[in-house]
């Protein structure tokens, strides 16, 4: 028998992993070491000013920071990092804006419920998942009455309403919103009717032609003009308008992208069994379209979450909007950095968990079906 | 058969009916918005038409690079200075982004395992922010710069402060149109002279030294001229007076947030899709190449680079289109672009709702369009072509 031998140390373990990886010619190495050093000048620096040097509530003295001129760094400026007091007063604002505090229960059990809701929609194999989606579908409804009363509860007006809890209102509303209506206008787009689709694909270029921003103008601005007299339509709602519109166009056009997906036989094969047009879209078309389109979809949903910060432009206080409320308070007057390091960290957190569940699900869609094989 | 609704179920018939109830319906509710729209202008005493074009303005506007702008001026005037900043942070924009992001398309995909982490770290970092966000903490940094007085200077010609980037100003003199005219004609010629190569190289098989030829007549001829006709060019430099320069050439703070912003945020986006499309070459093309015996660089130039741009473009013309809407931002930070200028400050002072947000919705429209028109010729020169 030969004797099996071991592949060379060079090639194989840590340091093969790194020889190939980080020292492979002079050029790689000398990239590598600058990049090292690089690294070692910031890193230290960065950690120390957001956690070693930094306040959290109390600063260098013991005290506890009610304003900017109690922060370490504004009485030694020697001495001292971010000062991070300002996230925790103002904790309360960043999250429910200005929900009045005996009501803010019914936002927490929002929240939950929204955790709850989503559920069944993120992972396919949850036990008794079928009840779960029934939640789903009254979720909305539960939520209206919840964060704005009625039904017994005290009443709270939006205007009342900022922070996260703004944000994601606008960010679920919308993207739950045009999820049906970017179908229909998929399916409009794609119809042989002309007039209704020569419609869907005006209205769909239209939207996709303008900035978001003309969008929230014009809900704001022109809306009250075509409606009659009377009918006085709330601010957060004229912006969700805009923003479930601006949504359902780009939403049409990644759902048509996956209709064009569909082989032609699948329309055939339907027709042949006699369905009738909603009939195969519904049982069909439709079902396997969506499920090739679920990753682009996610991703248009990331972009939304991201646009809702624009409606701080037309005077709504989301997330970003309540951080520039704090900005301009004398008390936390030179902060910037602070609180905008705090709202991107929300963002990211949303956003980047978005994009890693549509990582997630394309490779289990690529191993779970083969599409268009056949 | 279900035939008991009788015509209903004739497929032409059914198809007319909706088309029919369809357009009836929207000219309904077209009629219905129309009508209780002029009744409200009409209590709210709100003219129509387009009258208050040539009404005077009566505000300044703080960054106008290409035309002069007084108060006085009109309202369509403040639309003209608005449409060429958007321009203006639009181009620049475009080019940075794709310059940048080509640059870390390529090193994402570099073999230095450590270069590409830290490139793919920007890439998510600045992928998931939101853009806004990104404006308004790019602003916040520029206007904690050092005051006027204590301005940084870099290389005795540059002035950095927080009322922005103060340079130079350059100075035509008479002749220097002639270096112009030089430099227009080196680009018609070396276009000629690549198009006789490529014609030459395949009817022949030899090659003309299209780059070299091309850099002489494009630098060196009009740099020569220049010389010749006495460098007619000045700069005029800006000077500290008072609490503000004097003359020289500024770019303001606004400006500069803005197309940070927007070159860093898109090229996240422009890299991925740039490493999308050289992964998408397969790599018998690289090592075909390789085995005739074609150069490192000639295998990116010539067989990678042009059979990945087929996938680049189209994905890439929509982050220019995305990149020209995303410039309407500029409102958070008050950079008078069409949207501020005109769509904000202009309708808050005229109460033209409609008209100006009509107009400003058709320049968008417009300006998207036509980028997608050169986009499309753009694409289609580059890709596959059937002998």
């Amino acid at each position: 028998m030969n004797e099996v031998r071991k592949p060379p140390v060079a090639t194989t373990g840590i340091i093969g992993w790194l020889r190939i990886n980080l020292f492979f010619n002079w050029t790689n190495s000398l990239i590598t070491l600058f990049v090292i050093y690089c690294l070692y000048q910031f890193i230290p620096w960065i950690l120390d000013w957001t956690i070693f040097s930094a306040d959290f509530k109390y600063n260098y003295l013991g005290e506890q920071i009610t304003n900017q001129e109690m922060c370490s760094r504004n009485l030694d400026p020697e001495n001292g990092g971010a000062c991070w007091a300002v996230i925790y007063v103002r904790f309360y604002q960043f999250i429910y804006g200005f929900y009045p505090k005996v009501e803010v229960w019914r936002v927490n059990i929002a929240y939950a419920m929204l955790a709850l809701a989503l559920l069944p929609l993120l992972y396919a194999k949850l036990p008794y998942r079928k009840y779960f989606l029934y939640f789903t579908y009254i979720f909305p409804v539960i939520a209206y009455f919840l964060l704005n009363g009625g039904l017994g509860f005290t009443e709270v007006s939006t205007n009342k309403w900022g922070g996260l809890l703004v944000t994601l209102v606008l960010g679920c509303t919308g993207i739950a919103l045009a999820f049906p209506i970017g179908i229909m206008l998929a399916l409009g787009r794609r119809s042989k009717l002309p007039v209704i689709s020569m419609m869907c694909t005006l209205f769909i270029e239209f939207i996709r032609g303008v900035p978001l921003i003309t969008l929230l103008f014009f809900g704001m601005v022109m809306l009250p003009l075509f409606l009659p007299e009377g009918i006085d339509m709330d601010g957060l709602v004229r912006v969700l308008v805009a923003v479930t519109l601006f949504q359902s166009a780009y939403m049409a056009e990644v759902i048509r992208g996956g209709l064009q997906a569909i082989p032609p036989g699948q329309y055939e094969a339907a027709k042949s069994l006699g369905m009738s047009y909603w009939r195969m879209n519904l049982l069909i078309i439709l079902p396997q379209a969506i499920r090739i389109s679920i990753p682009p979809i996610v991703n248009t949903s990331i972009g939304l979450f991201k646009d809702t910060t624009l409606v701080i432009i037309v005077g709504i206080l989301d997330l970003l909007g309540i951080g520039r409320g704090t900005l301009a308070d004398t008390n936390w007057l030179g902060l910037s950095y602070e609180i905008y390091f705090f709202v991107s960290l929300v963002f990211f957190i949303f956003t980047f968990g978005m994009s890693r569940y549509s990582l997630y699900l394309e490779k289990k869609l690529k191993t779970g079906i083969n599409m268009g094989a056949d | 058969m279900r035939s008991n609704l009788g015509f209903f179920s004739d497929e032409k018939f059914r198809s007319i009916f909706f088309q029919t109830l369809v357009v009836g319906l929207f000219a309904l509710g077209l009629f219905f918005v129309i009508s209780t729209t002029s009744y409200n202008l009409e209590k709210r005493n709100i003219a129509t038409g387009w009258s208050f074009l040539q009404n005077p303005a009566g505000f300044d506007i703080s960054f106008s690079p290409f035309l002069e702008f007084k108060s006085t001026d009109t309202h369509l005037k403040v639309y003209f200075v608005g449409v060429l900043n958007t321009l203006l942070v639009s181009i620049t924009g475009c080019i940075a982004a794709t310059i940048l992001g080509f640059i870390l398309g390529i090193v994402r995909l570099s073999s230095n395992w450590l270069l590409s982490r830290l490139v793919y770290i920007y890439v998510e970092f600045s992928r998931n922010v939101p853009l806004l966000l990104q404006i308004i903490l790019w602003y916040s940094i520029l206007i904690q710069l050092p005051r006027v007085k204590q301005s940084l200077q870099v290389l005795d010609v540059f002035y950095i402060s927080n009322r922005g980037l103060y340079s130079p100003r350059p100075i035509f003199e008479s002749g220097f149109s002639y270096v112009l005219i030089a430099i227009v004609l080196a680009l018609i010629s070396s276009f000629l002279i690549n198009r006789w190569a490529k014609k030459r190289q395949d009817k022949t098989g030899q090659q003309f030294p299209v780059f070299s030829s091309s850099i002489g007549l494009i630098f060196i001829i009009p740099l020569i001229l220049f010389f010749i006709l006495g460098s007619p060019l000045s700069f005029e430099h800006p000077e500290l007076k008072g609490f503000n320069f004097k003359g020289g050439l500024v770019i303001r703070p606004e400006f500069i947030a803005m197309f940070l912003a927007l070159s860093i945020y898109t090229a996240a986006f422009i890299s991925e899709i740039v490493r999308a499309g050289i992964m998408s070459v397969s790599k018998g093309q690289r090592e075909a190449s390789a085995a005739i015996g074609l150069k490192q660089t000639w295998i990116m130039r010539l067989i990678i680079i042009p059979q990945a741009l087929r996938v680049i473009v189209p994905p890439l013309t929509s982050q220019y289109l995305n990149l020209t809407k995303n410039s309407s931002l500029g409102i958070a930070v008050g950079y008078a672009d069409l949207v501020h200028g005109f769509g904000g400050i202009s309708l808050n002072q005229t109460g033209q709702a409609i008209e100006c947000m009509a107009i400003v919705m058709a320049t968008y429209l417009s300006i998207s369009l036509t980028i997608s028109f050169f986009m499309n010729i753009y694409n289609r020169s580059i890709q596959f072509k059937e002998k």
